[in-house]
């Protein structure tokens, strides 16, 4: 770890195992990984790979078995302490008693925001997802995607420099998807956070990310780690350029070779 | 309620009027003979202690003479649904409402026990729910008790409570009320649990990654996402509270109240009086519900969530 910048979150021999009534289930094993400030990194692997669990891990609601991880120095409760990472679930999961505004402010009262300064963030990343205008609107009256990006502004309020993702866009139509992952290729460019990014989709994983971690499952472990040649501009149709297309390959060889059991 | 959604019940109350009506008939049909017979009827047969023998049915088959004194008469067995409503007229508009045979005044003396009681019941309901799902011994301890609770019989409960407080000079309106309050509390605490555990996991995820305290937790989630099931039981509760009321008023041999208009009707006056007292209790629990409902609705449109119940 000689590396001029110290990596944002660092995991050394991550080992996980859930005691479930079916015996023991190891989730993690010994899963190692670096990720630098500012990078985009997608997990992608089948059901039961250990994607969200290791996101979950950096997040600090699971904690390891065995092995080390670190959030910016710290270990991921004290990181969460610190607000070191909003996190945006597979579901918005919005308070449906709560206006968009209302919810985006739901952390910043929690965590103590003056109200001036609440009303000034909250506008500020409301226009950060195109979602200005709609701030005393309620969930319901509001479309699939645009709850997610509502979600995705409320774990932007706080301004934590690591987002992590778990399956964000899983549940919309693919139109929505690929608008919605234009936008965070954007958002990710003017606020330059470090994103970690759990995905099932493989051109999702290749068109937005940095870094490329493939999973495979029984045990949980990273089968491949791919550093993305992509330029950090990148237009829709870069997914039909022959160097998209190679990564994409590459992925689906990584996920195929950890696949051979079943 | 729309007009659509008034007319099936119209129907409905119709329906049983007519069955009420026409039941008037073979239920009066041996007093209205021997009625008919001291105002110079003939009936047969002669002998009322013959008449014994025979079906209200069949009697008046033998005596259609007889069908209109069925709805005439003073002391009925039935009350037509013609003579509660002149009751209920006459108990409810020409009597000053602090007269003690106004039924406003009944009403009065009922609804306040009622509104205490629910008063007390919903706020126990609500703190043992909190208790419950915030606190692991309360959880194991105090749900079988609220069960249990609520197989014993009241009645055969309401005495004592009321004769024990009474020996410790609590009388009037509180024993009632905790009546009211051990019949209202319980469906608040299922309710409320239910209500308190209803976030699922990944919102209480979402506010730990705030690293929300458990006070943050119960006011900006658990407690609003429990209003729903909240309103729900405080339907139940406030009609469960009218009974747990009446119901204590019974063996008291209370003085007023809906309980003691129920007593005096049974046991010395005219059958009237109980079923207006009975009617009169109806009405009182669908306006309490009613008004709920429409705290309900108020409420839950104002949070947004006017769609989701």
């Amino acid at each position: 770890m000689n590396s001029i910048i110290d990596p944002v979150i660092s995991a050394r021999n991550l080992d996980l195992t859930f005691e479930t009534n079916d015996g023991p289930v190891h989730a993690l094993k010994d899963v190692s990984l670096d990720i630098n400030k500012g990078d985009f990194v997608s997990f992608i692997g089948p059901s039961g790979c250990g994607k969200t669990t290791f996101l979950r891990c950096i997040a600090g609601l699971e904690t390891p078995t065995a092995g080390e991880i670190s959030v910016n120095g710290m270990s991921p409760d004290e990181a969460r302490r610190a607000r070191a990472y909003g996190y945006v679930f597979q579901a918005a999961g919005l308070y449906p008693w709560r206006t968009i505004g209302g919810n985006i402010r739901l952390p910043l009262e929690i965590m103590g925001f003056s109200k001036a300064e609440q009303a000034e963030r909250v506008s500020r990343v409301m226009d950060l997802v195109d979602l200005d205008g709609f701030k005393n609107k309620f969930p319901w009256q509001l479309s699939g995607g645009m709850q997610q990006r509502a979600s995705i502004a409320r774990a932007l309020a706080f301004d934590a420099d690591i987002l992590l993702m778990d399956e964000p866009f899983g549940a919309l139509d693919e139109i929505v998807r690929d608008h919605l992952n234009e936008q965070l290729l954007k958002l990710w460019a003017r606020t330059e956070k470090t994103i970690g990014f759990v995905t099932h989709s493989i051109p999702e994983a290749v068109y937005l990310s940095t870094k490329i971690v493939v999973m495979s499952p029984r045990p949980g472990r990273i089968t491949d780690v791919i550093d993305s040649p992509l330029p950090k501009e990148r237009p829709l149709d870069i997914r039909d350029s022959p160097e998209f297309i190679e990564i994409a390959h590459r992925v689906r060889d990584g996920l195929r070779a950890g696949h051979v059991d079943d | 309620m729309n007009i659509r959604g008034i007319f099936p019940a119209l129907v409905i109350v119709g329906f049983i009027l007519a069955i009420w009506t026409v039941a008037v008939i073979p239920m009066n049909a041996h007093l209205a003979a021997d009625q008919s017979q001291r105002d110079g009827i003939v009936v047969t047969p002669d002998a009322a202690r013959d008449r014994q023998a025979y079906l209200g049915l069949t009697l008046v088959l033998k005596n259609p003479a007889i069908i209109p004194m069925t709805y005439a008469l003073a002391r009925p067995r039935l009350p037509s649904p013609h003579q509660v409503a002149i009751e209920m007229y006459e108990t409810i508009f020409t009597k000053p409402p602090t007269s003690r045979r106004s039924l406003v005044y009944h009403a009065w003396v009922t609804l306040s026990a009622t509104l205490l009681g629910f008063v007390i019941g919903t706020s126990l309901g609500v703190m043992l729910a909190v208790g419950i799902v915030y606190n692991r011994t309360m959880d194991k301890s105090v749900m079988p008790w609220a069960i249990t609770s609520q197989t014993i019989p009241i009645l055969a409960l309401a005495p004592m409570i009321i004769v024990m407080l009474g020996s410790i000079g609590i009388q009037g309106l509180l024993p009632k009320s905790i009546i009211s309050a051990y019949l209202s509390f319980f469906p608040v605490v299922v309710g409320m649990v239910k209500g308190l555990r209803s976030p699922d996991g990944m919102q209480l995820d979402l506010l730990r990654t705030y690293s929300a305290n458990a006070n943050q937790g119960f006011w900006k989630l658990r407690l609003p996402a429990s209003m729903p099931y909240l309103f729900a039981s405080l339907k139940i509760g406030i009609s469960a509270a009218l009974v747990g009321a009446i119901v204590g008023e019974l063996p008291t041999g209370a003085r007023a109240g809906f309980g003691a208009r129920i007593l005096v009707g049974d046991q010395y006056g005219p059958l009237m009086i109980l079923w207006a007292a009975l009617f009169g209790a109806a009405l009182t629990a669908a306006a309490l519900v009613g008004i709920v409902t429409l705290i309900e609705r108020s409420t839950l449109r104002r949070m947004g969530m006017a769609g989701t119940s």
